[in-house]
């Protein structure tokens, strides 16, 4: 326990765990809504903000620092819904303009802020890619409590949320107030990636918003598990990359964690029961013979279902021939699935499925129609 | 005039545009009570667009709304919901019980979460599908007409007495079809009134009572024997009039 007794360890390792947790659980939502971009438009907004306070006060003092973050990057959002909804540029492309604009505009205030004589500025750079070990106990204590703020305005909307995320407009029908919500939510998500300005950095603050959401999703099929795990992932991966880059000289904190957390992502994609790619290559092995289709048992079923209550209606072999590429050899085919009981015959030259052909032909459609959705 | 008490739903001048392209134009529509009625009409026709904004889901750009004579006010229960199935996200991470929990969501205020009396109504409702087994069955692992069936319990959950669905029909099964439409019959027995989306001209004299040929513009409404004509149809339709009035007969069976 020597590592934690060091006492700026220790205020580094709970800024980095409160950052971890907050934009883990708030990250998993923004995953289900197919809105990861937001974090990193949201991330890289913040940083003319940053600079803009600096340039106005003078100072790195906490609060302000953050809510200079946290406005910046709110306009930013508003600025995306506006350009949606005035003009016909799509979702995505416009989050990447805001993005990228932003963060334009930041970087140049910085450089000519760092142009200037005085040593104030000294450290603002920090904010590009984190650096864990310039974290101040008062620092700490802003990014604790936001941290928990949200957690617990999370906690208490906790349906409200879950009706956003699943079905946005179902709850609309319900009479919930859903933009509002939606608005709440963005807010939340603001908040939690100006916790992590000064730990990880604007440049790669996403990443904890994202990652933790996908590897916590290909562990469970619920969603409180999927946050509680999320959130975990989240404090794992903000303590030991904060640790680390503390320990080690020149280290910047942002690509250590995100480093641990692609970890994270990697083992759970490959590995997670049920979902990952390592089992589904094994599971696909073993299933592929039975799932592929028969295109002549698909026609003889096709055929059959133009004579629902005559389920022995027979089809000759001149119309399962116009519904086959020329050259194929019907006959083998059709002899083939006789024998293995899923096809018959049932008067001269006639075709038709047996009960059995007709399951296996429904079961390849739902299989079909499963692999499409 | 209309007599409010023999109407469910009522919609005056109806009209929705999407920058500035009309969707639905000069809509009205009258459902009596305890009336089955399909809307139907070729895509792009604003069947969807309807029903969303008589329930004040997409903004109207005029037009009135009346639910049992009373301007409709959203979030006081009168009207249920069933989405689009292919509008979800399916591969969301909860069960078959939770989703149907939602539609308990209303009558709950804002920081009270759902607790046993809301799951046994859900799983009431459950059982009226017949998906009672799959209580726990992530949605993520459902078949296309369990979806569909899941999305119809969370409806019937809010007892509302206006149920309005979204082509509830599309791509399931045919025990489901038949199933789906049992629970339709019973609603509209109890003296709900239901009002679908529907794709599939050749069953709606089967499934419904009345219909609303819809393009753009309200062409028809009212019982299915007198608007399910070759004629309105040919003018909500247009162009493929042939197929569609042997459709309407009832003489092409594929």
């Amino acid at each position: 326990m020597e590592l934690f007794g060091d006492y700026t360890l220790r205020v580094v390792a709970l800024g980095s765990g409160v950052l971890g947790a907050a934009a883990g659980a708030l990250g998993s939502f923004a995953y289900l809504r197919r809105q990861s971009l937001v974090g990193d438009a949201l991330s890289h907004a913040a940083l003319p903000g940053i600079a803009l306070v600096f340039l106005l006060t003078g100072s790195k003092a906490p609060l302000p620092i953050m809510l200079g973050a946290a406005c910046a990057g709110w306009i930013s959002t508003l600025a995306v819904r506006l350009v949606v909804r005035r003009s016909r540029v799509p979702y995505d492309s416009a989050l990447g303009m805001a993005l990228a604009v932003f963060f334009g505009f930041g970087l140049v205030l910085l450089t000519a802020i760092q142009k200037r004589p005085d040593a104030a500025q000294a450290g603002l750079e920090s904010f590009l890619f984190g650096q864990a070990a310039s974290l101040l106990r008062e620092d700490v204590v802003v990014m604790s409590i936001l941290g928990a703020g949200c957690l617990i305005v999370l906690g208490a909307l906790w349906k409200e949320f879950k009706l956003l995320s699943f079905d946005s407009e179902f709850g609309d029908s319900l009479g919930r107030p859903m933009r509002r919500v939606d608005g709440l939510f963005t807010l939340l998500l603001v908040v939690a990636v100006v916790i992590g300005l000064r730990t990880v950095g604007v440049v790669l603050m996403s990443a904890m918003v994202v990652a933790p959401a996908a590897a916590a999703r290909q562990l469970t099929n619920r969603l409180a598990p999927m946050v509680v795990i999320a959130a975990v992932i989240g404090v794992i991966s903000g303590v030991s990359g904060a640790v680390l880059s503390s320990l080690i000289p020149r280290l910047p904190t942002g690509p250590t964690i995100v480093l641990v957390l692609s970890a994270f992502v990697v083992l759970s994609l490959v590995f997670a029961p049920g979902r990952g790619l390592f089992w589904r290559w094994i599971r696909l092995g073993r299933l592929q013979p039975a799932a592929a289709l028969n295109p002549v048992l698909m026609h003889l079923y096709a055929l059959s279902q133009q004579h629902p209550e005559e389920p022995d209606h027979g089809h000759g072999l001149a119309v399962l021939r116009t519904m086959s590429p020329a050259g194929a050899d019907l006959e083998q085919v059709l002899g083939d699935l006789q024998s293995r009981g899923l096809a018959h015959v049932v008067g001269e030259g006639l075709w038709a499925p047996t009960p059995i052909g007709r399951r296996e032909a429904e079961r390849s459609l739902d299989h079909e129609a499963e692999v499409r959705s | 005039m209309i007599d409010d008490r023999s109407a469910a739903l009522e919609v005056e001048d109806l009209t929705v545009a999407y920058s500035d392209q009309p969707v639905l134009w000069d809509i009205d529509l009258v459902v009596p009570a305890g009336d089955k009625m399909a809307i139907v009409g070729p895509n792009g026709a604003g069947k969807s667009t309807l029903i969303k904004a008589a329930m004040g889901l997409v903004p109207s750009v005029a037009g009135e709304v009346r639910v049992f004579g009373r301007p409709f006010a959203k979030g006081n229960g009168e009207i249920a919901y069933v989405p689009q199935r292919s509008s979800l996200e399916w591969d969301f991470p909860t069960d078959v019980l939770d989703v149907v929990t939602m539609g308990t969501y209303g009558s709950l205020g804002w920081f009270s979460r759902p607790g046993a009396a809301e799951r046994d109504r859900a799983r009431a409702a459950l059982e009226e599908v017949t998906m009672e087994a799959f209580e726990r069955r992530p949605i993520a692992q459902l078949s296309g007409g369990q979806q569909q069936r899941v999305l119809l319990a969370r409806a019937l959950v809010q007892e509302a007495p206006i149920l309005m669905l979204d082509e509830p029909f599309q791509g399931v099964d045919a025990p489901t079809e038949q199933a789906i439409a049992a629970v339709l019959d019973r609603l509209s027995d109890e003296g709900k009134t239901v009002i679908v989306v529907h794709h599939d001209l050749q069953t709606v004299p089967e499934y419904f009572d009345s219909v609303l040929l819809l393009n753009v513009r309200a062409i028809e409404s009212g019982p299915v024997a007198d608007v399910f004509t070759e004629d309105n149809l040919r003018l909500t339709f247009g162009g493929r009039v042939g197929v569609l009035a042997q459709l309407a007969a009832g003489e092409i069976d594929s």
